[in-house]
């Protein structure tokens, strides 16, 4: 076949020219060309359905792992609050019912509803069906309606994780007794509970208003979202403004020369530097040498802003660059000086992008982990931070740190906690999308 | 070469020169883009800066108020005076000078903003009105100038970009007479147009000649003879001859001139 198409051209002089293209050889030539096309349009789809795959295998498994996290367990029982448990000088003092035996009132009510069960093993083990959270559970509910002291009332308490994930198939039931964290008889007490509608799956608000917690049922991701607020915040107010400035500066004023040219690679190598170093960075300069306090979103900010200006000039850059110069010599040809040509029409034309860069930045800064670990900001933390100066975690590090938990109840929070991070970045850039969208010109 | 440029309004050296340049020499890094050139501008005169691509002549036009200085590597020598004064000396403001000397563009360039804020951008940033009713009275009156009042005065707050070719490079007319300038220079202005809307601002620079001076860069030798009353030829960055329009296309002095206009070259 080769010989022919090579033999093709001279005999095609013998012959009419025309035939040369359509010819027996020429039509196999074009049907070689035609697959390798097809061939070629095979590999491109081939990847896509490849990294469609891996995305939607991860999304599955985050979504299967993690959507039994928004609900948790309740077990029903009736509790009578006594006062010699919880109010025994009988003034309704808030101190004294602050400090009240409240586990005494659900050992009373589990004894009185398990007679059977004497032993201090079985009392401790009936007990410990309970979430520790469930004492003060009830200690919330006295404390904002004293009146319930001395009546009897059905309160929905948290189960323990245990019973939890039991409740939620996580454990199985063959399990040698000996090899699993609940006893037969927890499981036989459960399903006695759960005959007489006792025991409940409940949507878990505590997840989304609560801080952490040692015991997984009771975590919740709301001081981690705050934290992230807080970092966010202090990082956007630095790099925005800094970022805006450096790249008009660069870009509009700056004369091109040896030394611009050496600012402007540096500001593209720093956009490469590893994350955690600017975390090594922000320890030694701002919580050693300035003294800020330690996990604080003040510093998480600062160095999410170090980290995030080279992309937001780079980004701003590009976007000041794409306004036409056309617009800037209309400008200037009207007798507008170079800063009022710059405020009055080329940022403004290129603020959409800018915006578009800004958001991309933070939401790449909201998944940041590696840096805010230097800075200790994946501390322990139960109380919801109030300011950007107090300790606090932020969402990727709770994730971190969830995961690193070796319980069976955090699989189903980390997981958790990574679908309210990933809504967060696809809020975020579905804004930068409708921004984009919304502020497109074309000239 | 209907003669249309001598006819309207008068002509000739009773007019004072507005701008008188000499050795006028630009460089651009190493590249030396104009030679040596000594072109007078009349106050109230059209003139035409013809020749063929490269030659010079928007490099030339760009001195008079100056635009070449955002370019870093463009340096200018020789003298280029408006009345009386260099407006390459130090102590002047390159602001006032643009100002002084308007600029229309070869492309329309509207701002992407509407149509009132285009005109009334150049009054609002020097000062020129005092008030509300005195800068709509700029806008309107600059319009009416430009003859786009009677198209647009029911819709000054749209978009400028929406409107047609030869509308924006009217508004962009507009906008640089809002201004006031003394002396307007026009870089190609026709070239982007159709031979409609290309009529409608020959009309209008021959009407605007009686309040200003214009200085118009074109490749059309057409429009040459239509519009203006004097014509400089350039070549290769050198001024080659300059006088009455009528007399440069009826009886060019110069064989390369002659080559050009009558369409032997370029």
């Amino acid at each position: 076949m080769t010989e022919m198409a090579i033999g093709g051209p001279l005999e095609g002089e013998k012959r009419a020219a025309s035939g040369i293209h359509t010819s027996e050889a020429a039509k196999l030539r074009l049907k070689s060309r035609y697959s390798a096309e097809r061939r070629f349009k095979l590999y491109g789809i081939a990847a896509i359905v490849f990294a469609l795959a891996a995305l939607a295998t991860l999304l599955f498994t985050i979504l299967g792992n993690g959507v039994t996290a928004f609900q948790q367990t309740f077990v029903r029982i009736p509790i009578s609050f006594e006062a010699e448990a919880i109010d025994t000088s009988g003034k309704r003092d808030i101190d004294e019912l602050r400090r009240g035996d409240y586990a005494a009132l659900i050992r009373s009510s589990l004894s009185k509803q398990f007679p059977d069960v004497t032993d201090r093993l079985g009392q401790r083990q009936l007990f410990g069906m309970f979430s520790a959270g469930a004492p003060d559970q009830l200690r919330d509910m006295v404390l904002a309606e004293p009146g319930v002291i001395g009546q009897t009332r059905d309160v929905w308490l948290y189960a323990s994780s245990d019973v939890d994930m039991l409740n939620k198939g996580f454990i199985d039931r063959k399990t040698p007794e000996q090899s699993r964290r609940l006893s037969d008889r927890q499981i036989s007490w459960v399903d006695t509970l759960a005959s007489s509608k006792a025991i409940e799956k409940r949507f878990n608000a505590r997840f989304f208003t609560g801080g952490d917690s040692r015991e997984p049922e009771l975590v919740g991701v709301w001081g981690a979202v705050v934290g992230s607020f807080f970092t966010l915040m202090v990082c956007l107010s630095l790099s925005l403004p800094l970022g805006i400035m450096a790249a008009i500066y660069l870009e509009e004023f700056a004369p091109k020369n040896r030394f611009t040219e050496i600012i402007e690679v540096n500001i593209n190598n720093l956009a490469a530097v590893p994350s955690i170093v600017y975390g090594l960075l922000g320890l030694a300069v701002f919580i050693g040498f300035f003294g800020f306090p330690r996990s604080a979103p003040m510093v998480g900010g600062l160095v999410l802003a170090l980290m995030s200006l080279p992309v937001m000039i780079i980004a701003s850059r590009a976007s000041i660059r794409a306004v036409p110069p056309s617009i800037r010599e209309a400008a200037l040809g009207l007798g507008a000086s170079k800063v009022q040509t710059v405020l009055h029409h080329v940022l403004p034309l290129a603020m959409p992008g800018i915006l578009t860069g800004t958001i991309i930045a933070m939401a790449h800064a909201l998944g940041e982990t590696a840096p805010l670990l230097m800075i200790g900001m994946v501390a322990f933390l139960v109380d919801i931070p109030s300011g950007p100066l107090q300790a606090a975690t932020v969402l990727p590090v709770q994730v971190f740190m969830w995961a690193d938990s070796a319980e069976r109840g955090f699989v189903e929070k980390t997981s958790a906690g990574i679908m309210v991070l990933l809504v967060f970045l696809l809020a975020m850039n579905a804004l930068a999308i409708f921004l984009r969208k919304k502020f497109e010109r074309r000239w | 070469m209907n003669g249309n440029g001598n006819g309207a309004h008068g002509v000739g050296v009773n007019f004072p020169l507005k701008m008188t340049n000499r050795k006028v020499n630009v460089f651009y890094g190493e590249k030396h883009a104009l030679k040596g050139v000594d072109l007078d501008v009349r106050a109230n005169h059209v003139t035409a800066l013809i020749g063929p691509s490269g030659c010079g002549k928007s490099t030339f036009l760009r001195c008079l108020n100056r635009m070449n200085d955002t370019i870093a590597s463009c340096r200018v020598t020789g003298e280029i005076v408006l009345d009386g004064q260099d407006i390459y000396a130090k102590e002047i403001d390159v602001v006032q000078i643009r100002a002084r000397v308007g600029m229309v563009f070869q492309k329309p360039n509207p701002f992407p903003k509407s149509i009132y804020e285009n005109v009334a951008y150049g009054p609002r940033i020097h000062g020129l009105a005092r008030g509300k009713p005195e800068l709509d009275e700029i806008v309107s009156h600059s319009l009416k100038q430009a003859g786009l009042w009677n198209e647009v005065n029911d819709r000054l707050d749209e978009q400028g970009t929406g409107l047609s070719g030869g509308q924006q490079q009217r508004l962009c007319i507009a906008r640089a007479i809002a201004v006031q300038p003394e002396v307007i220079l026009m870089d190609e202005p026709c070239s982007a147009l159709d031979p409609i809307a290309t009529a409608k601002i020959e009309e209008l620079i021959d009407e605007l000649r009686k309040h200003y001076t214009i200085v118009i860069v074109t490749h059309s030798m057409q429009q040459a003879a239509r519009v203006s009353q004097r014509t400089a030829f350039f070549h290769l960055g050198n001024l080659v001859e300059e006088g009455d329009t009528q007399t440069i296309f009826t009886n060019p002095k110069d064989e390369r001139t002659q080559g050009y206009i009558t369409g032997r070259f370029g």
